[in-house]
């Protein structure tokens, strides 16, 4: 079995899910080569073939030109599987280059079982095992789901790939999230509140409990969204990524999204009417409760 | 400007599931529908579009069983123009190269200016429809817009990257761009505009007519996760819930002084 991992770099590092598809690869113990689209000043680290265009000529957003040269290599290696981050960048090129090789693209993957592939369904509260039907399979994976047992360590072998200029979607530039304000990743107590809390009013609940222990308040991203908090106060992989002694997730159902963003906090308690909320799984305690009812309650009971 | 937006219906997300009786997929008895979230967010968009370039209309386009119209009928009040549905009892064992092969097999003689879906559904969640569809129909695509803008020749939008950090892309239409949560304040629909909705236009079509390939994926089983972290789980009395959390809280964090 031969894999094609396709590393990250942004803003001149390589990001962490680019061991990730390598982790892969040594689980299903694939032959693996890499392609990224970044700089030799960056290199992943990695014992074998990697195929590097330059991102200075091929742009950091440019799926056109990424997905090219990447069908360049896969006329090279052959590989059965190509393998990407379910990340901004992945989600984004896999379709594409599923589309162009006509090959089924299995997104999300968790775990691998057999000829199976594992991925995710309704917020996690299920799984879907499947089989692609194709020669050649795009996979995303999961953030976290695979991990290298040691630091990564190696020096690849470089290919230079020519990037051209010239796309079709012209890219501007970043933005920055607004900084200021809270910090949530030096805070040792969180009280964060999800869609659960039903409506803005009710956040001053989750703040007074925050209160109460000593800590700060945060939110997911649909209190976020709605408006009901600053994104400063943003827990999950488009927010803030935190590890708290303590964690509570109030009326948080737990998206993926969210438990990458707290997962390595000491101590979770989940407080939620849904017993079955995927929050759960990272939970030391789910307290099943309504949060009118009980967040008042618990208040009180630790001012006294 | 013609514009498509491309919906799914899927379940509340706090549903307790059930499996169908091949196992293969969510049994679809007694649950609550609605309109896949991300969509909700594409409609509200194609909307603002149409009324900001004046001369202009939204197609709405589900596939599905009838029951999917529900979601058609809320896009409509919300002010889509008409609807397009395409008749598919079996539209949960499709995979997503089909879906959008169906979609692209209706759009490609439509010329739409630009279409907006969800960047992904709540239930499967594969992320591929709306990029698999600008592939088919040869459209620039954009996909996890949290911001759009439109000058009347091009299109600025923001694509929500990791770490709230955004990158900000300009293109021109045609193009097809996928909609993540936020992009938008999504409008309710009041009961006038609902009760003009039933009087919009709302045709079906058979998958049969539009869906000519076979599935690149298939699933082989649907299953309920392995609970592996699995806490203490706590229920009943507020006033006891209060005492057993704070003799935890005492016991095995160092947080309460």
């Amino acid at each position: 079995m031969k894999a094609l991992l396709i590393a990250e770099s942004r803003q001149g590092k390589i990001l962490p899910g680019s061991y990730e598809t390598l982790a892969f690869a040594n689980k299903i113990g694939a032959e693996a080569a890499m392609f990224l689209v970044g700089s030799e000043d960056a290199l992943p680290k990695f014992d074998g073939r990697l195929y590097l265009a330059d991102v200075a000529a091929a742009g950091e957003y440019n799926p056109d030109e990424h997905l090219r040269l990447l069908l360049e290599v896969v006329a090279k290696e052959s590989p059965q599987l190509v393998v990407l981050s379910h990340s901004s960048y992945g989600w984004d090129l896999a379709p594409r280059l599923a589309l162009a090789l006509q090959a089924g693209q299995v997104s999300e993957v968790v775990a691998c079982e057999g000829d199976t592939l594992v991925v995710p369904a309704c917020n996690s509260k299920l799984q879907r095992v499947v089989r692609a039907q194709s020669g050649v399979t795009v996979v995303t994976l999961q953030s976290g789901a695979f991990s290298l047992a040691g630091e990564p360590a190696g020096t690849p072998t470089v290919e230079k790939l020519a990037a051209q200029a010239g796309a079709k979607l012209e890219f501007a530039g970043y933005e920055e999230a607004e900084k200021g304000g809270v910090d949530l990743s030096k805070a040792e107590i969180i009280v964060s509140a999800g869609r659960g809390i039903g409506k803005p009013e009710n956040l001053v609940m989750v703040e007074a409990l925050a209160k109460a222990l000593g800590g700060e308040y945060g939110a997911s991203r649909p209190v976020v969204d709605s408006g009901w908090a600053e994104h400063n106060r943003q827990v999950g992989s488009t927010g803030q990524t935190v590890a708290p002694k303590l964690y509570v997730a109030c009326g948080i159902s737990g998206a993926i999204q969210h438990l990458a963003g707290m997962k390595k906090s000491d101590f979770v308690i989940a407080i939620n009417t849904d017993r079955d909320a995927p929050i759960g799984e990272v939970a030391d305690v789910l307290v099943v409760a309504d949060l009118k009812q009980f967040l008042p309650a618990l208040t009180d009971r630790l001012q006294k | 400007m013609k514009i498509l937006v491309c919906i799914k219906q899927v379940p509340d997300m706090e549903s307790r599931f059930k499996l169908n009786a091949a196992g293969t997929w969510y049994s679809d008895q007694d649950l609550a529908w609605r309109m896949n979230e991300y969509d909700e967010f594409a409609v509200e968009q194609a909307i603002q579009l149409r009324e900001q370039a004046g001369d202009a209309e939204v197609v709405v386009l589900s596939i599905g069983p009838d029951r999917v119209k529900e979601a058609m009928k809320k896009a409509l009040a919300m002010g889509a123009d008409r609807g397009v549905h395409i008749q598919d009892d079996a539209s949960y064992g499709k995979d997503p190269y089909q879906i959008a092969s169906a979609i692209a097999a209706y759009a490609g003689e439509q010329n739409f200016d630009v279409i907006f879906t969800g960047m992904q559904s709540q239930d499967r969640g594969s992320a591929q429809v709306g990029l698999l569809l600008a592939g088919m129909l040869g459209l620039p695509a954009v996909t996890t817009i949290v911001g759009f803008e439109y000058d009347g020749s091009q299109a600025t939008v923001r694509r929500e990257l990791e770490g709230g950090l955004k990158s900000v892309v300009k293109l021109s239409f045609p193009a097809v761009l996928t909609c993540q949560l936020g992009l938008n304040t999504p409008r309710y629909p009041t009961l006038p505009n609902i009760m003009k909705a039933k009087k919009k236009e709302l045709v079906s079509l058979p998958i049969a007519d539009l869906l000519k390939v076979e599935a690149l994926v298939t699933t082989a089983a649907t299953r309920f996760p392995e609970r592996k972290g699995g806490g203490l789980i706590l229920e009943g009395d507020v006033g006891e819930l209060t005492e057993k959390l704070v003799a935890i809280l005492k016991e095995k964090t160092t947080v309460l002084k």
